[in-house]
């Protein structure tokens, strides 16, 4: 065979879709382009979405005065609409004390601890839910950057390998669904790209708001694995990972899903 | 945790098939068609079928109209307890299998999917699947 014709032989493997592998930058998208007209009718509309219920409540919360320190979050960060505009972007964002990244409600139930000296409010607590959704709705629109810290980059590997790796008893990986098999159909639902990017979100399904976490740990148990605990380092990992794969996607808080 | 995988019905793989039964006698073929409808079961996660009665199937794999055509029972039975022998990077999971799974959840460790008599059914059933 010539050297031109092996040249040609490996570009053109090189330009073959791969089978197993990342969705490119501009092939991102979000769960919302997957889903009926009502659906997201009903995300688009502030007067129709159920999670802006939360937001409003997470808004209440966000000015009121908790914990034995008696402070509440705006004594210290002022208005939400400036201060927190473009921070869920970023999240799960390196902790430098810690040495770990940390996820928004991770964050939140610092801020409780260290400032406000309160208790911390469990994963999928109405409150938690609130605040975590009233603070990423500041934004929405935002294109997400999470995972951009060099200081990020060991978890966000490990998030990879994560997504990569199969489990459970049916042997299946995030990736086998979310990057090979998006726009098909799991027994007639569609299947998306999983982009994470519209959480904490309203799931009709769930008839209430749910983390990502929340979410992440459904998919574990559907392919009938333990599902890693709240807050564990893998779900933080995983959560990190999967924000740095929608990097440039705009956050969406709070979206509708089915 | 303990893999049981002990408990499985020895089988001898013969060429790309299983040819006998797991349990010794033939499958049922009505208990192998609601088998494969049944959510539980996953087939129709992926696959679709000659299934008129549900709008709940899959497209991430081959319509199984057919497939006893394409397929003898010694395959299709190989097929369903170990597909990786087939194709090495499947998604298709192996019902038969205990042991060599990551992370399976409490419920469900240490057993195969499906038993040995549900094979036998759902052998069974595809092998009547001739378009
Ligand atoms: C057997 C297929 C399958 C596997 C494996 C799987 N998922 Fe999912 N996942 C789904 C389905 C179906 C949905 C609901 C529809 C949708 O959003 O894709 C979903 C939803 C999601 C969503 C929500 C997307 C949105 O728009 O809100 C995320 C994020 C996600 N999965 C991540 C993961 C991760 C991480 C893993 C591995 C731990 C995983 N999935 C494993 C099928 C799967
Ligand atoms: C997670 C997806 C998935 C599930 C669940 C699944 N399969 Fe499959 N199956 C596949 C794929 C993909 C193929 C194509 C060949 C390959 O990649 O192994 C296949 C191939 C087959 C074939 C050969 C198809 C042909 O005619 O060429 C048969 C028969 C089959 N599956 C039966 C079943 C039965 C019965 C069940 C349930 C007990 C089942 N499958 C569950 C994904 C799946």
């Amino acid at each position: 065979m010539s050297v031109w014709r092996a040249i040609a032989a490996a570009a053109l493997v090189a330009a073959a879709p791969a089978l197993a592998g990342e969705i490119p930058p501009d092939a991102r998208r979000s769960g919302y382009s997957f889903m009926g007209p009502d659906t997201r009718a009903m995300q688009d509309d502030d007067t129709s979405n159920p999670g802006m219920l939360f937001v409003l409540d997470g808004e209440q919360l966000w000015g009121k005065k908790t914990g034995s320190a008696e402070k509440a979050c705006a004594d210290c960060h002022g208005d939400a609409r400036s201060s927190m505009k473009g921070v869920a972007a970023r999240y799960p964002a390196f902790d430098k004390t810690l040495g770990r990244p940390v996820t928004l409600d991770q964050r939140i139930n610092l801020c409780r601890a260290n400032h406000q000296k309160a208790a911390p409010l469990p994963y999928e607590s109405r409150d938690l839910l609130a605040l975590s959704a009233f603070v990423a709705h500041q934004s929405r629109g935002a294109a997400i950057t999470a995972g951009d810290d060099p200081q990020a980059k060991p978890f966000v590997e490990q998030g990879r390998d994560l997504f990569m790796q199969r489990e459970g008893q049916l042997n299946l990986a995030c990736t086998n669904c979310h990057d090979d098999n998006f726009d098909k159909r799991l027994a007639g639902a569609p299947i998306t790209q999983g982009q994470p990017t519209g959480y904490p979100l309203y799931r009709l399904e769930w008839q209430t708001l749910g983390s990502l976490e929340r979410r992440l740990r459904s998919c574990m148990s559907g392919v009938r694995a333990q599902a890693y605990d709240y807050g564990s380092p893998e779900l933080v990992a995983l959560e990190l990972y999967l924000m740095s794969r929608a990097r440039g996607l705009p956050m969406e808080t709070p979206a509708v899903r089915p | 945790m303990p893999t049981k995988a002990d408990e499985l019905a020895p089988y001898k793989v013969v060429g790309d098939g299983i040819p006998q039964s797991l349990t010794g006698s033939p499958g049922d073929v009505t208990r192998g068609r609601a088998l494969v409808l049944a959510r539980t079961t996953t087939c129709i996660l992926c696959h679709s079928g000659p299934f008129p009665e549900t709008r709940f199937q899959g497209d991430l794999a081959p319509d199984l109209t057919g497939a006893g055509n394409r397929w003898t029972t010694s395959q299709l039975r190989l097929r369903l307890v170990d597909a990786s022998r087939f194709n090495a990077e499947t998604i298709m999971p192996s019902y038969y299998r205990a042991d060599g799974l990551a992370r399976v959840g409490r419920n469900f460790a240490g057993k195969p999917i499906l038993s040995a008599a549900e094979i036998e059914d759902i052998v069974a059933f595809l092998a009547t699947l001739r378009d």
